[in-house]
């Protein structure tokens, strides 16, 4: 399998290696045993059975010996668990936020990524929040994985990171439409290479260099944030109207039970990020898009209107 | 003896009501029996395909065949067949009502006419749960799990499957009952709970935790209703509910309902074992203790299903130690059923090749549980591939196989006919060999993280695809031939009237082939032991 990319895969690994040692060491016994009475017992060279009806004996020594041998798994399966439930008081908390269907990455100094990035050797206390349904953070090659769950208070997570490199990270429970698109990377780094990273903090928001092509920019933000999931720039409804030749448009939603006619302008755009139930737009439902207040900055969405704008050519 | 009033058989009797209706409202047990193995043939069938589909959009990365919300409804029906309409009712519904009255030396089953109304609701569940797909906003698409808060969220219609499932969950109770009023008070004169045989003893186990665990599911079912439409918050956080007292509710029932799966799958292998070996079962005493150890222990170990849904530590340490507690009486039967082979004189028959194979598939099943019994491999393989392959391994592998087994074993006695062993074999053989190239590979892929419910996924999984996926077609070909086989044979096959075609010594070998309307023109005494060779 992998080789030990945090401190976990030791434990793991070795429940692994002693239940799948004694499993295979029956199986082929077993299965070895039935063979051999198929061929020696056949109709045609055992022609008249032996009538055995049971022997106690046995019977003891084949449920205790299992016994000791599952207790032993159970063991092993304990000792390779309790170190992950037993985070420390000391390491670099980032809370995973959860929604359908991406991942986003919040630090202590504000800075929001869609990977993960950590530094190696260091314990991560990762706090797990769902906006809207039930997911699962999942690093297979750390051997972690703990539900998301929205609404559940103090949830959380943690691991330490052994070697620098790229790893998989899944939603590993079924979230709708898009779940097996759910998933992202944990990119661990040295520590003094993750330090620096963490200290720039021009990345905070959005630097919107002179001359920079804000369309293309406003695309990159879409994408990254997951809206694509939902949101189409061709037309196709998925599970929200799609972005084309919408901008500017009078357009027919429903606002606190009242039918109305609003016009899509940037103003609508952002509360429809910012408060996605206030208005629902004719021919959809609300509780499907959650608020991205506090993840997307007013700056971000800014340029997403840039980029909305340009779906009208 | 042709005698003119010999007892007509069941078969071609002719009651109140001609042709279907004669069936639909008949109360005779075997009837019954027929009527569910009919309605499961025919949803096996769907449920077999839609896994083929599955498998084939699996094919390749990316679309192959269908769309993602395709996919996602296609999974969701799939378990729901599957589960609620071909495992659980499964073998106690078909050869339980055929053959439990016989094999106590009954004339029925304690109550006749509920036996028909269990029919008559799993029926109507069905036709429920097929609305869903028919009407409304689109297919269900959140499994068969219905997983809280996602079940809420969907616009897809969850509430008639739902609902359906609710109703044949009274179909289940009611043939529980049914069960332990037959065994407890219908045996034959001299049958003692020890001489009684050992199907019949799965199937009381199993009778009893239909009767104490589906309540339960049906009540998380109908707060599931009442969120829907009224807005009362159990589950949903967005309504102050707890997601995770769904999934203890759920797993409470759908825990125990993996032994209501697998005991009478045991019981049949119990029964085609020492038949095929000529020799008496090895360890009777054992096998009946072990079966009503894991029908006990099976209710206390839901929690292995939620060991990284963030619950306590300690709740997982008692959950874990348990879950290792009720692989001992499986490991114990297992070992009961090789002895018996020893020193026997075995008979490879079809029936036999589906019991040996069951034993090599089972064991798979149950040592992969063990993986998945243990914590800290359970974190890793968690809603992965692993969990696919592990309990298809249990359920159709185990309850799948003995199914077979039953089929093959008892079809000459339902129908007064027999099937063609050489194409059943050849079923037989290519159907394991597909099983085996499409389930094997799944525990690798869940080893190396692929997730399940999975409609498209990384390059690096693909090579265990491509392998899983040629295995389904494998696999569909093999149950296209067992098929075709058995529906031909079961019209045109050579006719026996022989009463003992495998030399069994139970009792359903002691009647007419085909058993007459009453199974027993008196009712026999027992004196021996059921498998009693000498
Ligand atoms: C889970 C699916 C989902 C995701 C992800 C999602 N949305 Fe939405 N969105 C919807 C739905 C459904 C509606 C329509 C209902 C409503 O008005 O609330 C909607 C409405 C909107 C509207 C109003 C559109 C109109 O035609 O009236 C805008 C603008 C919008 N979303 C932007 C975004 C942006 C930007 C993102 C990414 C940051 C995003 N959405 C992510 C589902 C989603
Ligand atoms: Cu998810
Ligand atoms: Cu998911």
């Amino acid at each position: 399998m992998y080789s030990g990319a945090s401190t976990f895969v030791e434990g793991v690994d070795n429940a692994f290696v002693f239940i799948l040692g004694i499993s295979f060491f029956f199986l082929i016994g077993i299965t070895a045993v039935i063979i051999l009475f198929l061929y020696r017992y056949n109709k045609k060279k055992h022609p008249k059975a032996t009538q055995i009806e049971g022997n106690n004996t046995l019977e003891v020594i084949w449920t205790i010996i299992p016994l000791i041998l599952v207790m032993g798994m159970f063991y092993y399966g304990y000792v390779g668990w309790i170190p992950m439930k037993r985070p420390p008081d000391q390491g670099v908390e980032i809370t995973a936020n959860a929604r359908m269907w991406n991942f986003s990455f919040r630090y202590d100094n504000g800075r929001i990524t869609d990977k993960l990035y950590v530094p190696k050797d260091t314990a991560i206390i990762l706090h797990l929040n769902a906006v809207d349904v039930l997911h699962s953070l999942y690093i297979p090659a750390f051997r972690v994985k703990e539900d998301m769950v929205p609404g559940l208070p103090d949830n959380k997570m943690w691991f330490e990171a052994t070697k620098t490199g790229t790893y998989s990270l899944f939603c590993t429970e079924y979230c709708g439409l898009q779940h097996s698109y759910m998933y992202s990377e944990v990119v661990v780094m040295e520590p003094d290479e993750f330090w620096a990273w963490y200290a720039d903090t021009t990345a905070l928001d959005v630097e919107v260099p002179e001359g920079a092509n804000l369309v293309l920019m406003g695309r990159q933000i879409v994408e990254s944030k997951g809206c694509i999931a939902c949101h189409s720039y061709d037309g196709t409804i998925v599970i929200g109207p799609s972005f084309k030749g919408k901008f500017g448009e009078t357009i027919t939603v429903t606002t606190e039970g009242q039918e109305r006619q609003i016009v899509y302008d940037a103003e609508y755009v952002k509360r429809s990020i910012y408060d996605p139930d206030y208005d629902i737009t004719q021919g959809f439902r609300a509780g499907q898009m959650f608020s991205y207040e506090g993840e997307i900055s007013e700056r971000e969405i800014d340029l997403i209107v840039e980029f909305l704008k340009s779906l009208n050519e | 003896m042709e005698s003119p009033t010999k007892p007509i058989s069941y078969l071609d009797y002719k009651g109140e009501y001609k042709g279907i209706l004669g069936w639909i409202f008949s109360t005779d047990h075997k009837r019954v029996g027929l009527l569910y193995l009919y309605t499961m043939l025919a949803f096996f069938s769907v449920g077999a395909i839609l896994g083929l589909l599955m498998k084939i959009q699996l094919i390749a990365p990316g679309y192959t065949i269908m769309g993602p919300q395709t996919y996602n409804s296609l999974f969701t029906l799939h378990g729901i067949i599957m589960i609620f309409i071909i495992v659980v009712p499964g073998l106690p519904a078909v050869f339980g009502n055929f053959f439990l009255p016989i094999m106590i030396g009954a004339k029925d089953v304690a109550f006749p006419r509920i036996n028909l109304l269990s029919w008559w609701l799993y029926a109507v569940g069905i036709l429920i749960v097929l609305t869903s797909q028919f009407m409304g906003d689109g297919p269900p698409d959140t499994g068969w799990t219905f997983y809280a808060p996602y079940s809420f969220q969907t616009a897809t219609n969850v509430l008639p499957a739902v609902f359906g499932a609710f109703v044949m969950g009274f179909s289940s109770i009611l043939t529980g009952i049914n069960f332990v009023v037959t065994i407890h008070r219908m045996r034959a004169p001299g049958m003692t709970w020890f001489k009684m045989p050992l199907f019949p003893w799965t199937l009381y186990g199993t009778a009893w935790i239909q009767i104490l665990a589906t309540p339960v599911i049906g009540i998380t079912l109908l707060l599931i209703i009442a969120e829907r439409t009224l807005g009362i918050g159990f589950f949903d956080p967005a309504l102050g509910g707890d997601p995770i007292l769904y999934q203890h509710l759920f797993w409470i029932y759908s825990h125990p309902a993996v032994y209501i799966m697998i005991l009478p799958a045991m019981g049949v292998i119990s029964e085609i074992i020492p038949v095929f070996s000529k020799k008496t079962i090895f360890g009777y005493k054992a096998i009946v203790l072990s079966t009503m150890a894991i029908a006990f222990v099976g209710y206390f170990v839901w929690g292995h299903h939620m060991f990284t849904s963030g619950m306590s530590g300690r709740a997982l340490f008692a959950f874990s130690f348990l879950t290792f507690l009720v692989a001992i009486p499986s490991a114990i039967k297992v070992f009961n059923w090789v002895s018996t082979m020893h020193k026997g004189s075995l008979d490879l028959q079809t029936p036999f090749y589906w019991a040996v194979s069951f034993l090599f598939v089972f064991m798979i099943g149950g040592l992969t549980g063990l993986v998945l019994g243990s914590l800290a491999t359970n974190v890793h393989l968690h809603d992965t591939h692993f969990v696919v392959a592990h309990f298809h391994f249990i359920v159709f592998g185990g309850t799948g196989f003995a199914f077979m087994g039953a089929v093959h074993y008892w079809f000459p006695k339902m129908f007064g006919r027999m099937y063609d062993a050489n194409w059943a074999n050849l079923g037989w053989g290519i159907f394991f060999i597909g099983f085996l190239a499409l389930y094997l590979p799944m525990f690798y892929l869940g080893i190396m993280g692929m997730p399940r419910r999975y409609y498209d996924y990384l390059p690096e999984f693909h090579g265990g695809n491509i392998f899983s996926s040629l295995g389904a077609i494998v696999l569909i070909a093999g149950l296209m031939i067992i098929f075709i086989n058995l529906v031909r044979s079961a019209r045109h096959g050579t006719k026996i009237s022989e009463k003992n075609p495998w030399g069994g010594t139970t009792l359903e070998w002691q009647v007419d082939t085909p058993p007459t309307l009453e199974n027993f023109e008196e009712i026999p005494t027992i004196t021996g032991k059921p498998y009693d060779y000498n």
